[in-house]
């Protein structure tokens, strides 16, 4: 048994130490907002945070899982929406949305540690996560009213 | 099981000719007759086939697929903005398959004529056409085509529910119909009482449908502006459900290991390595393959991994260089279209020095964000069916027939879909996962491909060979001869779905090619179909993906000839065919400051007409010094009327970074018959630092609605290579152009 802490709750999983927290997210705990687009930590879809750090949970093996995970559905709810995701919602920056929880919370990560990032910083943070709609001007303008709107609040 | 509409279809969709003689043979009682209602709400009450209203609000069927261009919003204001409900009391559901969502502008595109250039009676006839497609009943997401079929329809149901709701109120308050007005939901009386349409909705459904006037553009509320999208809080809260995410008691889930080879089959395998994995539940004889059903996706993929099996080698040529060479015999064989064929090319090209370039494009992957997916149950003789599709009545045929029992036995659920681009036109998941889970009847079974069976079981867009020649005088193309050669795609996915090959002169083959509105007086262009049975597929914007290349590269091409500035040279050849494309042009010129690119950047442009949308691009290109960089890109567009700005510029922009990841990376490549790409690292895209700033204008002096999914895509990868011309001299006539430069990853 390992006890893994996900939006705040615990968890209990038999699954295999070697199986990656994405497949524990989503087929063992049924938090299926994390998506798997490669397996191989080159498209970003299933990146979730760990203690507030962007990381791929398809090679993160459970055994490795040391922190707090946050997922999308962690984030925010349709009810009450967080500011990135409402930043998200302005700039209807989803078109099929397959990639996007793992775009939110790569911004998220950038956010916390960039609070008002450059264009060439957002370049940098999120080279890593691909859109193969090709929303990433939607993104960027997200990311920049994000930053603002977090600064006021 | 071949299905019903599958056989109509082929006659009807493909064989241009026989379509006008079948479309018109169809009654005009069956097209006006009211459309079925397979709506059977447990509550509240059903107007017509898009509507369904109770006391919680008003649900507008949208049934065409969302693979994220918006579809889903756009149909739905078509019937808000007539019915007057608040776009917040608006939810939309994709409702059943059937006969009644038929698209009607399909039929359109398969007339064999330029559509820049239909006629009155042409228009008249693919309207006929749209009607035979009411009656066959062909429920297809594809071809750019759904919002031009919905724009009168849906708004029609609209109308006619509100008209219907007032007749209920006016008999109810003992007042005129004229007198009532309706506002948010609301019927309105004259003295201000308010009538909600749910108390209104069950004995409006009992009544005949009035045929009521459609509103003047100018009075709409909804239409014409950026409206929220429906689908946009559940994809940013990772609350929208994609055919991986279905929850079911008991669920299993599922992996695929199927035949690398393309073509060849299993001998046998062993499942024990796969059944020693821990999680690993069974291992199940798919004929082709093998699928592994386990606790969770990974356990199932890693014994799909491990799965020993005995493949069969592939008749097909064994690598790319032996696939192009089977491309390029097409040219010794007849043409299969000749479909335009202006003055006298031999005779022009003769008397002058001409061009002549060969030019080639290579196989490309659709590469969906979310891989193949599906999840079936099969439970009391029933299947049910969750998956993302383009088209619902063939996948319910195919999952049928899967598992052996009767369509009728079959529920599908058209689920949110991590992106289409034309591979979920295809079925293959489908049966896949309805195989499965007849083979563990009582156990839901969801299916996920690994990305890298995802990427070895493609329906690829084709490789291609174009041969060009062509000749100037006086600063203008006197001569345009053009043949290409590549496998059919109308020919092998019409076959997939119908089990009949089709005949004739294959349009999608030379679209992009032979009906782009230049006048040249010497014009013909000559389609040769591949004896080559490598899985082709429509990928986005189909032939124009790869004809726009050839067309708009030699188009540059001839204008260096003619000493001519390539966008100046453009406008003279189109300004007298088709103002609208002149002007998009012209847009495109003034937004990007064309002939004035900042100090070390260089500009390309490119046009295509496609999906009745004239398109045209300026793509920026630097260097870096570390490699080539896409700085900028310009889009000008005329879709016609625009029902939702934002969603056509999302669309353009989208289309047009679709086209350029493949320009500079795109390459399927195959040893013994597989392809050789794996997973994103060697089959990439443009990602947020390689991505251009974007700019799109958008006109609407087009007379008739064109499409907005596609059209993006054609000019992209011209402009591009033009562009590089322009900074460095290469004329580069294949793609990808990283083999031609270095660029930025
Ligand atoms: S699924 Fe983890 S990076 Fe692609
Ligand atoms: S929105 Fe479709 S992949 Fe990003």
């Amino acid at each position: 048994m390992t006890t893994l802490r996900v939006n705040g709750t615990e968890h209990e999983t038999d699954a295999p130490g070697d199986t990656p927290l994405l497949w524990v997210l989503r087929d063992e705990l049924g938090l299926t907002g994390t998506k798997y687009g490669c397996g191989v930590a080159s498209c970003g879809a299933c990146t979730v945070l760990l203690d507030g750090d962007a990381v791929r949970s398809c090679t993160l093996p459970l055994d490795a899982v040391a922190g707090a995970v946050t997922t999308i559905e962690g984030v925010g709810t349709p009810e009450a929406l967080a500011p990135i995701q409402a930043a998200w919602a302005r700039h209807q920056v989803a078109q099929c949305g397959y990639c996007q929880p793992g775009q939110i919370l790569q911004a998220a990560a950038l956010l916390r540690e960039t609070p008002s990032p450059s264009d060439d910083q957002i370049d940098d943070a999120m080279a890593g996560n691909l859109c193969r709609c090709g929303t990433y001007p939607a993104i960027r303008a997200a990311i920049h009213d994000a930053a603002r709107a977090l600064s006021e609040a | 099981m071949a299905s019903r509409i599958g056989k109509v279809t082929r006659r009807t969709l493909l064989v241009g000719a026989v379509a006008v003689a079948g479309g018109a043979a169809f009654g005009v009682w069956q097209i006006r007759r009211p459309l079925d209602n397979p709506l059977a709400p447990e509550r509240g009450a059903t107007l017509n086939p898009f509507l369904i209203i109770d006391g919680d609000g008003v649900t507008i069927i949208t049934p065409r697929a969302e693979m994220g261009q918006g579809i889903h919003t756009t149909l739905a204001a078509l019937v808000a903005e007539e019915l007057d409900v608040a776009w917040e009391q608006v939810k939309s559901w994709h409702g059943p398959p059937s006969a009644s969502y038929f698209n009607g502008a399909l039929m359109h595109a398969a007339l064999p004529v330029a559509e820049y250039a239909m006629t009155g009676w042409q228009t008249a006839l693919a309207e006929t056409l749209g009607r035979a497609s009411r009656v066959l009943g062909l429920q297809v997401t594809g071809g750019s085509t759904s919002t031009v079929d919905a724009y009168e329809r849906l708004r029609l149901a609209g109308a006619g529910a509100r008209e219907a709701l007032k007749a209920v109120a006016a008999e109810r308050l003992g007042v005129e119909p004229a007198a009532l007005s309706t506002a948010d939901g609301h019927v309105i009386a004259p003295d201000g009482i308010r009538l909600p349409y749910a108390d209104l909705a069950e004995a409006a459904a009992t009544r005949p449908v009035p045929q009521p006037e459609l509103r003047d553009p100018s009075q709409w509320r909804l239409l014409g502006r950026s409206l929220p999208r429906l689908d946009m809080v559940a994809k940013v809260t990772g609350t929208a459900e994609f055919a991986t995410d279905i929850k079911l008691p008991g669920l299993k889930c599922a992996a695929l290991r199927l035949c690398p080879h393309l073509g060849g089959g299993m001998e046998g395998f062993d499942p024990a390595p796969a059944l020693a994995v821990a999680g690993v539940e069974e291992v199940i004889d798919l004929g082709d393959g093998v699928g592994v059903v386990a606790r969770n996706t990974w356990a199932a993929m890693q014994g799909a991994a491990a799965v020993e099996v005995t493949w069969t080698p592939s008749p097909l040529p064994q690598d790319t260089d032996a696939m192009l060479a089977r491309i390029a015999e097409a040219f010794e064989g007849r043409h299969n279209s000749r479909m335009r064929n202006d003055g006298d090319p031999e005779g022009a090209l003769a008397g002058a020095a001409p061009l002549e370039v060969e030019y080639r494009v290579p196989f490309l992957h659709h590469s969906t964000m979310e891989p193949m997916s599906a999840t079936a149950w099969l439970h009391d003789g029933q299947l049910e069916l969750w998956c993302g599709n383009q088209a619902p009545r063939l996948h319910v045929d195919r999952a049928a027939d899967a598992a052996g029992i009767d369509p009728a036995d079959v529920t599908l659920h058209t689920t949110y879909m991590g992106g289409g681009f034309g591979r979920r036109a295809e079925s293959d998941f489908t049966h896949y996962a309805a195989k499965l889970a007849a083979a563990l009847p009582g156990t839901p079974i969801r299916l996920t491909y690994s990305r890298e069976e995802d990427m070895a079981h493609g329906f690829f867009r084709p490789a291609a060979i174009a041969r060009m020649r062509g000749a100037v005088a006086d600063g203008r193309a006197v001569a345009f001869d053009a043949q290409v050669a590549a496998p059919s795609v109308s020919q092998q996915a019409i076959g997939r779905m119908t089990g009949r090959r089709m005949g004739g002169p294959d349009k999608g083959h030379v679209e992009g090619l032979f009906d782009q509105p230049y006048a040249i007086p010497n014009c013909r262009v000559r389609g040769y179909l591949a004896d080559l049975d490598v899985p082709v597929g429509f990928w986005r914007a189909v032939g124009n993906s790869q004809n726009a290349f050839f067309h708009e590269c030699f188009i540059d091409e001839l204008a260096h000839a003619a000493g001519a500035d390539p966008l100046a040279f453009r406008l003279r050849h189109i300004r007298e065919r088709h103002a609208p494309s002149a002007r998009v042009l012209e847009a495109v010129a003034e937004m990007s400051d064309w002939g004035n690119p900042p100090e070390g950047h260089a500009h390309g442009v490119a046009f295509t007409f496609s999906f009745g949308t004239p398109t045209a691009q300026v793509v920026e290109l630097t260097d870096t010094g570390r490699g080539l960089k896409i700085t900028r890109a310009w889009i000008a567009c005329d879709p016609g009327r625009v029902l939702d700005p934002a969603i056509v510029r999302a669309q353009m922009e989208s289309g047009l970074i679709y086209g350029l990841s493949a320009a500079v990376t795109g390459e399927i490549t195959f040893a013994e018959a597989a392809v050789e790409q794996r997973n994103f690292p060697d089959y990439d895209a443009l990602r947020m630092h390689t991505a251009p700033r974007i700019t799109v204008r958008i006109l609407e002096d087009t007379p008739h609605m064109g499409g907005v999914g596609e059209p993006g895509t054609p000019p992209a990868a011209p402009a591009l290579a033009n562009a590089l011309h322009a900074l460095t001299g290469t004329r580069a006539r294949s793609l990808p152009l990283k083999h031609h430069a270095e660029f930025i990853v």
